[in-house]
Formats: structure tokens, C-alpha cells, sequence
């Protein structure tokens, strides 16, 4: 076969266009390096507006002070929808993709041009989308815009915009990995975290697909082509997008939590084999998961929900939970290599606590499993959904799973983008320190504030739940907590945004000289190259703090489970 | 974050196993668990549904008022017709922007038939406190055989988005 033509900056010749990273010593792609900035801005913006309108609703849910209106809380409800879970998350993650498909690889990015197209139209189709909704009042749909509620057509044309400019983006992340084999820019497997990052963008693929089914139809509809569309079949193909939209996030979020172990305390995966099965298990089952959304719709026989909801039995849960074990196993092996031997959980104490990679990645794992999974695997068993669909549990769970999961972990990483990718001193660090406590802390208690309202009747998406008068008064005590929560957490959030623009947009541009930001000049990722399977194998160092914890989770599941299948069977007779 | 070693493909170790075989088990379980409740259970969501139009709704339902009407009892300050259908007979609730129409009064541990359909958008049958909730659908004739095992007024709330007057959709079931 004839070898690639030269247009690699690398090869002999050519213009040089890369720099060499001192810390991780690996070679960054300058259309690589602009493309992860310009995303993870748009990212942080995104997450800025929609921040705003977070507070802003949360005060109105919050029934003491009931801020807005009620056209403008269904309105920022919708722009928050819009900002957050595609938006934030969307950009956030093609940074990841083009960071995971050059940097990790040693390997430069062989698509800028049509990288750059992609970052236009989802800028483009995000901007817009924004814009409807604050100004034209037909567009107050919610953002699944389940019809026959009919937004104006630029409605769907911004978010058909977002869905192409994303899908472009996610084909270059194929590119670069296709040249980057050809071109051995790195021998044998891709490393662990691209690996994870590849599940995020094959999921990614047609998880946009799906949502084209759903969205284009409706654009139709609205520009009068077509008379009508099944609402049923809406719901199908637009959470045939949205659910595994969510999954997207997951195999993204635990990819970075790979990262983010080995950035602060220098893991190697226990087996590799183990952590990889468990991302391809996401891959076959994951996308069934769009029948969570209707488990309660009219239509769907026993058999399909079931099956459906439990991605096959529950295969893709089994995935989450065998990196529920992996990553934290990973960190205690590193950890008492290194000495901290003591006890069940001397590694734990002995922790960086205050690397705010390590707390963020902590928190991210503690409230997605503990608080996020278990709720999740619960309200999507088919009869419990019954008490949970469209109540306050609903957003109770996947704030606990997309806001404390995937965006603190999201925020953590960011922390070492701004050293290694923007090559600025991260400022501020001692609000860097803090920062994944107050935001997580905040998250918990609104997520418990939500479920706890949730499980009194309180429905979501619903300006003021006093109308129905039949809410207990134990509601306000759950709402004030759901409301402190969101304040925290907000606090957290704009402590996150000054730490990012501060650093970014002050001070010199210079390379990195460590990687660790608070805790010492270690280097783990170098670290981690020198755990020898001897090491990983040693008696001292088995993970046993770890499987303790694993056990501990499933006892609470359990609980969980069972107190809901309890309260259940309380209820009216219905079939 | 670092390429793994050649050979990856390693043999899982005790605890690993373990793990792995307990979470496969619990998996399983909880896939059990579900037709399980489906044979033996009490509660399960209901699958009878039909197709339909929003006009041809609104007619049976119509008649079903007329047929069954006992009284009239206001909500919101709107008037509603309160409708006490025999035990074990088909019972209709029609939802629109923004009203449960119409008031029903059932006898408790008497089983009933509920229809719920929709005449517009998606709208969320949530009852309250019982705590059940189904979603409910232009075009689709959703079927619920239930059976009232407690006494008193319930509220049925609205719990799907449908336009700006969304919280201002609330209707009543009375069991006796």
C-alpha cells in the first residue's frame, strides 16, 4: 500500500506544528490544542447561562420565594435544559474527543477544517437556540418539545444545526484514531481513557441519529409539510437521543474519571480487560435505555417495557458497577503502594484531599453511584417508574447523575486543562481547593431536597405545585432544602467559572512545569508507569478498603430497592 | 490515560471475580423481580390501550357524563360535573389545557375501568396522594383498571409540561 502523504507537520520536512507537553511528555497538536479551547469555552459559557437560569428557577421552585412568573420559569426552564444537558455537556465532551483522539495517541489532528466546521455549527445552532427562547414566546416548549406542543421552526432548525455540527466533530475523532494507527503514531491498544472516550463518540454517533428521527419530523410539522406526527413516536426516537445522550455523558465522565485517578494519585487499572468489558458492555445494552421515558405511556406491552428498561438484565448497570469497583480498587492499589498500607481505609485518609482532581473525582463517583444509580435503577423498574414519573424524583435522580456525576467531574478535569492545554497558572487555587465541596455539597442536598419532595407527589416542570392544594406541609421543609441546595451549588458553580476566566484571561501564557496543582511536585501520571505488576499483585496492596465500600453500595441498594417496591405495594390496585 | 502494556488480556483476580459475580447476580435479580410483580403483584402498569381521535373521545365521553351526571362541583371557580358510573364499568377522564374532565366519584374496593386520553398535547395523570402516575396521549386510549383501596378526595395533578397554564390543571376523584 503507498504511504500517506506527507501532510503531517511531524514527518521530516514539514512545518513544525506541534509542541511537546514538559509534563505528560507527549506531543500536542496545535489544531488539536485550539480546537479543545475554543470547545471547552463555548462549554463554559454555555454552562454560565445556563447556571443563571438555574438559580433563577430553583428560587421560584423554592415556594417562600417564588421569584418569576410563570411565563419566564417555563421559559429559563427551558433555555436551562437547552444550556446544560446538551450544550455544557455537548461541547465539553467533543473537547474530550479531540483531546483523546491527538494528545493521549501521540497523534495530530487529521481533520481540523472539518473539526472546525462542527464547532461552528454547534456554535451556531446553540446561539440560536438561546436566542428563540428568550425572545420568541411560541418556543416555551421545554426542551424535549414533545409535540403536539409546536415551537417556531427555528426551534428545531437550531437544534438539527447543534445535532450535524456535533456529529461532524464526533466523525473526526474516527479520523484521527484511523491515521493515527495508520501513521503508528502509537503501538498496539489505545490507551484506556481513549478507549472509554471511543465508546462516548459510537454512542455518540447514533444517539444523534436517533434524535434527527425525532427532530426532523418535527421541523417538518412546524414548517406545515407535514400534517401530523404520533406523539408516541416521538417520545421513542426523541429519548431514543436523550436517554442515550445521558450515556454519552456516563462513558464520557468515567473515561475522565480514569484520568483523573491517574492525574492525582497515579493509578494503573487494576485489569485492563475488567474496565474495557465493562465500556463495552455500555456499548450493546446502553441504547435500550430510551424506554425509561416510557415506562408509564399508553401503547407498550409488559414484555417491551421490561426488557427495554433493563437494557437486556441490567447489563449495561453491570458495567457501572464493575468500574464502580475498578476505579476505586485502582486508586487504593496506588495509594498503598505508596506506603499508605494501614488498615481498611489508611489509604483513604492518606489521600490528596485537597487536589481538587481528586476531591472532584470523589465526589463525582460517591453522588453518581450512591444517589444518582441506585435512584435511577429504581425508577426504571418497570412497575416503580408508576410513583416516580414526571414527580420532583425525577430530576432528583439525573441532577445527582449529569450535574454531581458528570459536571463535577467535567469541572475537575478542566482544572488541568487550564495548565496543560491553555498553558496558564491556574489561579485562585485556594477556591480551586474548595470549590468541588461547596458545588457537590450543594448538588447533594438538592438532589435529596428533590427526591424527598418527589416522593410526597411533588410533580416536576411545574411553576407552583401549591395550586393543587393537596401537598403536605413536610413539602416546604423538602423544597427550603432543595432551594439551599441549589444556592450552594451555584455558589460552587460561580466559584468554578472566576477560577477558569481568571486563569485564562490574566497572566502570561506559559508551558507547565508540574502536574499536580496544590498537593506537591509529584508527577503520577509518570508515577503510575513505575507500578509494577509486582506491586499491583503484593498482598500489602490489595484492594480490600475498596471491595468493602462496593459491598457497603449494594447493601444501600438494596435497601433502596426494596423500601420503593414497598411503597408500591401501598397503593391503589391498578393494571 | 497511558497505552497499556502488549499483552493485556489478563486473568481477573479473587476479588474482581467477586465482584463481578455478585453485581451478575443482583443483575439478574433485578431482572427477575419484574415479572415476578407482573404474575403476583398488585400494581402494575397498565398496557390496554386503544387507538382513537380527539373528537371520537370527546363524544363517549360526553355521553358517559350525561348517562351517569349526579351533581356539579366547581374547581378553580370553573364548574364540573360530578359523575358516579356503577362499580365494574368503564369510566372516562378526558384531559385538555387545561382541565381533568370530568369529576369522578368511585366506591371504594369497587374495581373500574379508566380511560385517559388526551385532546391536545402529552399531559401527566398524576393522583395525588395515592401517588400514581401515567402518561396520557392525543390518540391513544389508555385503559387503567383500578381499584380505590382508600376513601376521601384525591387531586389529580398534571405533571407533564402543557403550555403555561400547566399548573393550573387539576382535577378530583372522589371514593366513597
Amino acid at each position: 500500500m503507498a504511504t500517506l502523504a506527507p501532510t503531517f507537520p511531524w514527518v521530516k520536512g514539514a512545518k513544525d506544528d506541534y509542541r511537546t507537553c514538559p509534563v505528560l511528555t507527549l506531543k500536542v497538536d496545535m489544531h488539536a490544542e485550539r480546537l479543545i479551547i475554543a470547545n471547552a469555552v463555548m462549554a463554559v459559557l454555555t454552562l454560565t447561562i445556563g447556571g443563571i437560569a438555574a438559580l433563577l428557577i430553583a428560587l421560584t421552585r423554592w415556594q417562600t420565594f417564588h421569584l418569576l412568573d410563570a411565563t419566564w420559569f417555563y421559559r429559563l426552564l427551558t433555555l436551562h435544559g437547552i444550556d446544560m444537558l446538551i450544550a455544557w455537556m455537548v461541547f465539553f465532551e467533543i473537547a474530550g474527543l479531540h483531546f483523546g483522539s491527538t494528545v493521549l495517541l501521540n497523534a495530530r489532528h487529521a481533520a481540523p477544517k472539518l473539526a472546525w466546521l462542527g464547532f461552528i455549527l454547534m456554535t451556531i445552532g446553540g446561539l440560536t437556540a438561546n436566542v428563540v427562547v428568550l425572545f420568541d414566546p411560541r418556543n416555551t416548549v421545554a426542551y424535549t418539545a414533545y409535540m403536539p406542543l409546536k415551537a417556531s421552526p427555528v426551534f428545531y432548525l437550531s437544534y438539527i444545526l447543534f445535532a450535524v455540527g456535533a456529529l461532524i466533530a464526533v466523525a473526526t475523532f474516527f479520523i484521527n484514531i484511523v491515521v493515527a494507527k495508520r501513521e503508528k503514531r502509537f503501538e498496539g491498544s489505545m490507551p484506556l481513557v481513549a478507549f472509554g472516550f471511543m465508546t462516548a463518540a459510537i454512542l455518540a454517533t447514533y444517539t444523534l441519529l436517533q434524535g434527527a428521527a425525532a427532530i426532523v419530523p418535527a421541523f417538518l410539522w412546524s414548517m406545515g409539510v407535514i400534517s401530523s406526527f404520533d406523539p408516541g413516536i416521538y417520545r421513542n426516537f426523541f429519548w431514543g437521543f436523550g436517554h442515550p445522550a445521558q450515556q454519552v455523558n456516563l462513558a464520557a465522565m468515567i473515561s475522565i474519571w480514569y484520568s483523573l485517578a491517574q492525574i492525582t494519585v497515579g493509578i494503573r487499572p487494576v485489569n485492563e480487560k475488567f474496565s474495557r468489558l465493562a465500556f463495552v458492555l455500555y456499548l450493546f445494552f446502553i441504547n435500550l435505555g430510551a424506554a425509561h421515558h416510557l415506562l408509564g405511556d399508553p401503547g407498550l406491552s409488559f414484555a417491551w417495557k421490561a426488557v427495554n428498561t433493563s437494557y437486556a438484565m441490567y447489563l449495561a448497570v453491570l458495567g457501572s458497577m464493575m468500574h464502580a469497583f475498578s476505579i476505586p480498587a485502582a486508586m487504593e492499589v496506588a495509594l498503598r503502594a505508596k506506603g499508605y498500607r494501614k488498615g481498611l481505609f489508611g489509604w483513604l485518609r492518606n489521600a490528596p484531599w485537597k487536589e481538587p482532581g481528586f476531591s472532584a473525582l470523589v465526589i463525582s463517583i460517591v453522588i453518581f453511584g450512591w444517589v444518582g444509580g441506585v435512584t435511577g435503577v429504581v425508577i426504571g423498574t418497570e412497575q416503580i417508574n408508576m410513583l416516580v414519573h414526571n414527580t420532583m424524583r425525577l430530576p432528583g435522580h439525573f441532577h445527582a447523575t449529569v450535574v454531581s456525576g458528570t459536571t463535577t467531574a467535567f469541572m475537575g478535569l478542566t482544572y488541568y486543562l487550564i495548565p496543560l492545554i491553555f498553558r496558564k497558572e491556574l489561579k485562585l487555587k485556594k477556591w480551586a481547593v474548595w470549590q468541588p465541596y461547596v458545588f457537590g455539597g450543594g448538588m447533594l442536598l438538592l438532589s435529596l431536597g428533590m427526591i424527598t419532595s418527589g416522593l410526597q407527589g411533588v410533580s416536576r416542570r411545574n411553576w407552583d405545585i401549591t395550586f393543587a392544594g393537596v401537598v403536605p406541609g413536610t413539602v416546604e421543609l423538602t423544597l427550603a432544602i432543595f432551594g439551599i441546595g441549589a444556592i450552594l451549588a451555584v455558589i460552587g458553580g460561580i466559584m468554578f467559572v472566576t477560577v477558569v476566566f481568571v486563569s485564562v484571561l490574566t497572566g502570561p501564557r506559559t508551558e507547565a512545569n508540574k502536574l499536580l496543582l496544590v498537593s506537591g511536585d509529584g508527577n503520577p501520571v509518570l508515577e503510575s508507569t513505575k507500578l509494577t505488576d509486582h506491586m499491583m499483585e503484593d498482598k500489602q496492596n490489595q484492594p480490600r478498603g475498596a471491595f468493602v465500600l462496593v459491598f457497603a453500595f449494594l447493601v444501600w441498594f438494596a435497601v433502596y430497592y426494596f423500601t420503593n417496591w414497598w411503597l408500591l405495594g401501598r397503593t391503589w390496585f391498578i393494571r | 490515560m497511558l497505552a497499556p502494556e502488549q499483552n493485556w488480556w489478563k486473568p481477573m483476580d479473587r476479588l474482581e471475580k467477586t465482584w463481578l459475580t455478585v453485581a451478575l447476580v443482583w443483575c439478574i435479580f433485578l431482572t427477575i423481580m419484574m415479572p415476578l410483580w407482573y404474575f403476583q403483584g398488585k400494581q402494575n402498569v397498565p398496557t390496554e390501550t386503544y387507538r382513537t381521535t380527539p373528537q371520537q373521545y370527546a363524544v363517549t365521553v360526553n355521553e358517559f357524563v350525561a348517562k351517569y351526571q349526579i351533581g356539579e362541583e366547581s374547581i378553580n371557580g370553573i364548574p364540573f360535573p360530578v359523575v358516579a358510573p356503577p362499580a365494574g364499568s368503564d369510566v372516562y377522564i378526558r384531559a385538555s389545557a387545561w382541565q381533568w374532565y370530568p369529576i369522578l366519584q368511585l366506591e371504594k374496593g369497587k374495581e373500574y375501568r379508566l380511560h385517559l386520553s388526551s385532546m391536545d398535547y402529552n399531559h401527566g395523570f398524576s393522583l395525588q396522594p395515592v401517588n400514581i402516575n401515567l402518561q396520557v396521549l392525543p390518540g391513544y386510549d389508555y385503559v387503567a383498571t383500578i381499584t380505590p383501596t382508600s376513601s376521601g378526595d384525591f387531586t389529580i395533578v398534571c405533571n407533564e409540561y402543557c403550555y403555561l397554564g400547566h399548573h393550573t390543571m387539576v382535577g378530583k376523584i372522589i371514593v366513597k
